[in-house]
């Protein structure tokens, strides 16, 4: 019964999606304003409806109905409820209902909030996103349904792949989604505009909150992708450069592009086309990712359930959105009035600089991910591009972007002097260079980009506290704040990256309980290993006592065997310290007493993730900030 | 000249379109085929895997007749389903040799008394070093080598009964 209530649900938000689309049609036609009023709630209803869907499957999967196909194939009753409950997109079938849930959600949530931007440019705005939902919820209907009904239904369910039963399931994947499909507005905003041909100033400052919050749940949603694979995969990296993880970084890089470019546009009217271009491909980055992901064109640890007819659905779909978005950007963008000019050294230099070099950065990962296939399609040849690739191409190109993202902030609007941008940095140039020097005498073998890595970390934390330098700090804006947290979190995150390169350590050895093994400052004791058991598994478990400068603590890393699916998995264990992590992974035994151990120590790896947060802490300071400065309270003589 | 600029994200766009039309229409395989087919096999010398056989080298398998050199562990379940594939070739004269890959000698033994030995010669390759050299990415895998010590063919995954005349055939056709 809750299934068919969900798919009604499910079948009502379509047609009102239809609904929302063809009023905002006419709505925009000559004499078509008496249809207005109607469009925000469709808006509010359909998010509602869809939002009851979702209910809907998570109330199957919590009481793991075993009448419904979905729950059968992902499901089990011995499973823990936390992942009952976060196993419900843990598929196919119901990560794109996420997919769309959000895509409704945030629709409803422009429909609801949006009060700034110009009426017509709305209900444009409501009918592109209301047309990309269509699209997708025909995809669910037709090729996905996630209600549908198994007959006879099993005794037992086939479980949730062992790898996802861990409670990053219930974190990654929402956060993730939240802005890799709340981008769908910037998309929306971008076509209204375009449609109406309403692109300035106004328009960006309307869309500006938007595209914050979507890049704030994009960074939180990679950061802590990043990190679950870190722990979960147990292969001691945090970053593979995996086809998935790079349609995840594609749309954050077209979205940081975005967010600075909006800037130019809300504050001075310039970058117009620019701006309405990178919101279209920061969507269509995700939209490209959702179709890679799903119609098993790529093979990675992410991909789905292959079915090339559900391939073939989202292609089509590519084509008429983005295609569309193209289209009328090419018809339309020339009517677009160009705004004020600047100097190449200005802020607005600096931020046409930043956007540059993001683009390129994401068309090298765009290159890379799509080159194999454009090889194979057209030569039939076989290769895996990896990581030396991704990291001799983009590493450079992103610490010159973090060089660029130092200065920024120091340089004036329209028209700055050379000199006088580098007499404002003198002090982070100062400490980059004692960086450099400390480095050279005590490291003196560090590898190249590690060692600017670090040196450009160090000058760069300088540089992005500058701009606090003799304000008044309780009278500074709330985004002025926000922008140097974030910009400190990029260089606390590139010092981690720096450090793991350059000075982690690893061993991989086999080894008889009783006996130890040095790893970094550590000297870790193999105990012994027992059998533990879980909820719905078993596991060899081993105990580790780590010792240091006297003071001793204990791991137990574990080799896990789960019984639905039948799956083992490695259950790494990581300490953390204040100057980094030691991460071990217990392996197979040799059959003569002696069991694989793999340790790594990694000095301020933590620092990555750390970085991560401050960055998404900096976007949520903005965010509020933005918000609060359209407040009516605020007197019009704070806003500079 | 911008207006043609204007068109050209959507021209980029058409092009990835049309490029993943045809990835998608292509069937995936997952298959790895070494790119060594046609060349000659590389040097290598492996010790005997059983005792009472002779071990496998490179040398063994340029002597003027096409053998077949079957990859294989005894940890290998569809090793075991080929084996009869392999017996049935081994009696209509085709001289089978194999490299048994991180495997004990008892076990072999034991494996080859339950499945049958089609083997001629058997190489041990404890740590996969030999079978990487191939080109071969996994168990079972099976290779024709013509007298020339040229590799004809590679068959990935076991020998299904079906198989045979194809592989009879390339065997005919490597002489």
């Amino acid at each position: 019964m809750i299934a068919e209530l969900g798919l009604s649900a499910l079948w009502i938000a379509a047609s009102l999606s239809l609904l929302q689309l063809v009023l905002g049609a006419f709505a925009l036609r000559p004499g078509g304003a008496g249809l207005v009023p109607g469009i925000r709630p469709i808006a509010l209803a359909q998010a509602l409806c869809v939002g009851l869907a979702f209910a809907a499957l998570i109330l199957v999967f919590l009481r793991t109905d075993l009448s419904v196909a979905l729950v059968v194939q992902n499901s089990h009753i011995a499973k823990p409820w936390l992942y009952k409950f976060a196993g419900a997109w843990g598929n196919h079938e119901g990560s794109m209902l996420l997919w769309v849930t959000i895509l409704a959600v945030a629709g409803g949530a422009v429909a609801l909030l949006e009060r700034r931007l110009e009426e017509r440019t709305l209900i444009a705005t409501l009918a592109a996103q209301a047309a990309i939902a269509l699209g997708f919820y025909a995809f669910l209907l037709f090729a996905s349904n996630p209600f549908a009904r198994l007959d006879p239904a099993p005794a037992e369910g086939q479980g949730l792949n062992p790898l996802l039963q861990d409670p990053g399931l219930a974190f990654h994947p929402p956060t993730l989604y939240l802005g890799y499909v709340g981008i769908s507005i910037a998309f929306s905003f971008a076509v209204g505009a375009l449609i109406t041909r309403d692109v300035g100033p106004a328009f960006a400052r309307a869309m500006r909150p938007w595209v914050l919050a979507a890049w704030i749940m994009l960074t939180i949603g990679i950061t802590a992708g990043s990190y679950w694979a870190y722990y979960e995969l147990g292969w001691g990296g945090w970053w593979f450069w995996d086809p998935v993880e790079n349609a995840s970084l594609m749309p954050w890089l077209a979205a940081t592009a975005l967010l600075h470019s909006v800037t130019v546009l809300a504050t001075r009217g310039g970058l117009r086309a620019w701006t309405v271009m990178l919101a279209v491909v920061a969507f269509s980055m995700s939209m490209i990712g959702t179709f890679l992901v799903r119609s098993g064109i790529l093979t990675s640890v992410h991909a789905f359930a292959v079915d090339p007819r559900r391939g073939a659905f989202i292609l089509v779909l590519l084509a008429l959105y983005i295609g569309g978005a193209l289209a009328l950007y090419a018809v339309r963008v020339a009517t677009v009035r160009e705004g004020s000019t600047f100097d190449p050294i200005s802020r607005e230099g600096a931020l046409v600089a930043n956007n540059l070099l993001l683009s390129t950065i994401l068309g090298i990962v765009l290159v890379g991910t799509l080159y194999p296939l454009a090889l194979e399609a057209a030569s039939g040849e076989k290769l895996s591009i990896g990581p030396p690739y991704f990291n001799s191409t983009a590493g450079p190109l992103a610490l010159l972007l973090v060089a660029v993202m130092a200065a920024g902030p120091l340089v004036r609007w329209r028209r700055d002097r050379a000199m006088a941008v580098v007499w404002r940095l003198s002090v982070p140039l100062a400490v980059g260079v004692v960086a450099l020097a400390l480095l050279l005498l005590f490291v003196p073998d560090l590898h190249i980009l590690p060692l600017l890595g670090l040196v450009l970390a160090a000058g760069a934390a300088a540089a992005s506290i500058a701009p606090l330098w003799k304000r008044n700090l309780r009278r500074t804006p709330l985004f002025t704040w926000g922008m140097v947290i974030a910009h400190l979190g990029i260089s606390v995150s590139l010092a981690g990256m720096a450090c793991d390169g350059a000075f982690t350590r690893e061993r991989l050895i086999a080894l008889p309980p009783g006996q130890s093994v040095d790893i970094g400052p550590y000297r870790v004791r193999f105990e012994a290993v027992d059998p533990v058991a879980g909820p719905n598994w078993t596991a060899i478990e081993a105990t580790l006592v780590a010792e240091r400068g006297g003071s001793t603590f204990t791991l137990h890393p574990q080799a896990r065997t789960f019984s639905s699916p039948p799956t083992e998995t490695s259950e790494t264990a990581i300490a953390t310290r204040i100057d980094g992590q030691l991460y071990t992974v217990l392996g197979r035994p040799d059959g003569h007493g002696r069991w694989q151990l793999r340790l790594w120590w990694k000095p301020f790896v933590t620092l990555i993730w750390l970085g991560g947060a401050m960055i998404a802490v900096g976007g949520f300071l903005s965010l509020i900030g933005r918000l609060r400065r359209r407040h009516p309270a605020v007197p019009d003589g704070a806003q500079r | 000249m911008r207006r043609l600029v204007l068109w050209l994200p959507l021209s980029l766009f058409a092009l990835f379109l049309i490029m993943v039309a045809f990835g998608l229409r292509r069937p995936t395989d997952t298959a790895i085929r070494s790119h060594l087919v046609g060349t000659p096999i590389p040097a290598f010398a492996l010790p005997p895997a059983v005792p009472g056989k002779p071990g496998l080298s490179s040398a063994n398998l340029a002597r003027g007749q096409p053998r077949i050199v079957n990859i294989f562990a005894s940890w290998c379940v569809p090793c075991a389903a080929e084996a009869p594939q392999l017996m049935e070739l081994a009696r209509s004269g085709v001289p089978v040799d194999a490299i048994a890959i991180r495997d004990r000698p008892q076990d072999i033994q034991a494996f080859l008394a339950r499945w049958g030995d089609p083997y001629a010669r058997i190489g041990a390759d404890a740590n996969s070093s030999v079978q990487l050299a191939l080109g071969s990415s996994g168990v079972p895998e099976t290779f024709i080598i013509d007298g020339r010590g040229v590799i004809r063919e590679q068959h990935i995954g076991e020998i299904r009964p079906e198989h045979v005349a194809q592989i009879l055939g390339a065997y005919e056709a490597a002489r």
